[in-house]
């Protein structure tokens, strides 16, 4: 098992902090949801934990090891990027054919079976693929690869609903039967918060939040009702959003349920309800929300 | 049957998904779908079938090992327990009143349904089998 750590890693891009003193450290055989709104820094940390960029400062280790010096322990950690930078020309067979040569523990007979699954024709060209079907070559690589750190940038870009729900299907039976490190970076978090077993959120370059996505939801409750009740019943809490439509008011209070709460809010005829890991998510992140 | 996926499950918001998926299973166990020491899903065909991470399948497994409702056979997989559906429906009647008379009992009290009323509906609907 492979644990990929990052150390007070920053790269700036002219005036912007692109990743600004980012330190994290993944977990063998865990599945991470790195989770950011656009411009957040998703994409740029995942570059710089596989050497396609080069921080200004801080470091990235695979086993203890640092990438920057060691270049062979970057074949234990597959990047399926955001973009094909594969060479124009080669047919998905000839590239799948190429694989092992930098991911040796590629399995080509698997890749074949997943491009059979998604429909994908080997002898198309890269480049000439739809949106949807360069995600699904990208996605297959990332799969086949074997490598014991799997990094997924935006993995469902452009898949309709079928593939989108074969894609997480064929991942959790693959990280069953070879557990990995995965980290899956994407806006669309509804649909694979179960699939998720810790989340890491960014914002602007910073993380805002590590935490077991099981953990961080019973950390959260929303409580409605009357408007001056819920306030009232904020006012010594931490609301991290709330929205109001006609009397009502629903609120988003960043603690755990207590029965005391509980007690507190039936006197004021509040009702409670969890929230999904989607809008903790809206609410961490829109421009007005509040860091915990 | 045995090994059969039956589990097929709309995750709600309202509780952790370990929770609803052990309670899937142990309906199934309640529904007959299951013999006594019969084999159960793995925690694999459970995870990619319902889409979740498999740690959150072993958590609910956990729970109904704990529970007395299946155990497992190193190698072989997971199988319902000797008395497993008696336990469940002990644990279920103990929660009865709490999970669904009290929330009813809320919901008429907010409509103004008087007690008596409530209890002439139950009368008349009867027994649902």
């Amino acid at each position: 098992m492979t644990t990929i750590a990052v150390k007070n890693l920053s790269k700036r891009f002219g005036a912007i902090r692109a990743v600004d003193d980012v330190s994290l450290t993944l977990e063998p055989g865990k599945i991470y949801g790195l989770l950011g709104r656009n411009g957040a820094g998703k994409t740029t940390l995942l570059n710089l934990m596989t050497k396609k960029l080069f921080p200004d400062c801080g470091e990235v280790t695979v086993d203890g090891r640092n990438i920057a010096l060691h270049d062979a322990v970057l074949s234990q950690v597959y990047h399926m990027t955001d973009k094909n930078y594969f060479p124009s020309g080669l047919q998905v067979r000839t590239l799948f054919r190429w694989c092992p040569t930098f991911y040796p523990q590629f399995d080509l007979t698997y890749a074949e079976s997943l491009a059979a699954k998604f429909a994908l024709a080997q002898h198309s060209i890269p480049k000439q693929l739809s949106t949807g079907y360069s995600t699904i070559l990208r996605a297959i690589m990332a799969l086949a690869s074997n490598a014991p750190v799997v990094l997924f940038d935006e993995p469902v870009l452009g898949l309709d609903a079928v593939h989108r729900d074969l894609l997480y299907r064929e991942l959790i039976a693959n990280y069953s039967q070879k557990p990995k490190t995965i980290v899956i970076s994407t806006h669309l978090i509804d649909e694979v918060a179960e699939v998720l077993e810790d989340v890491i959120v960014l914002r602007e370059g910073r993380i805002a939040l590590q935490q077991p996505v099981e953990d961080l939801l019973e950390g959260v409750y929303a409580v409605a009702g009357a408007t001056d009740k819920v306030n009232a019943f904020i006012a010594e809490r931490t609301d991290i959003g709330s929205e109001t439509l006609g009397g009502t008011t629903s609120a988003m209070v960043m603690s755990r349920l207590t029965s005391a709460d509980r007690q507190a809010g039936e006197q004021l005829n509040l009702e409670f309800s969890r929230v999904t890991l989607q809008r903790v998510f809206i609410a961490l992140t829109n421009q007005q929300g509040v860091l915990p | 049957m045995e090994g059969d996926c039956h589990v097929l499950i709309d995750f709600r918001v309202d509780r952790p998904i370990f929770l609803q998926l052990a309670e899937a299973i142990e309906d199934d166990v309640l529904d007959g779908r299951y013999a006594e020491d019969g084999q159960i899903v793995s925690t694999t065909d459970l995870a990619v079938t319902l889409r979740i991470n498999p740690a959150t399948a072993n958590k609910a497994i956990s729970c109904l090992v704990d529970e007395g409702v299946i155990y497992k056979r190193r190698g072989v997989g997971m199988f319902m327990a000797q008395g497993a559906r008696d336990r469940i429906l002990k644990k279920r009647r103990e929660r009865f009143r709490k999970d669904f008379v009290d929330p009813m009992l809320h919901e008429a009290a907010k409509l103004g349904i008087a007690e008596e009323d409530v209890i002439a509906m139950i009368k008349e609907r009867g027994r649902v089998t």
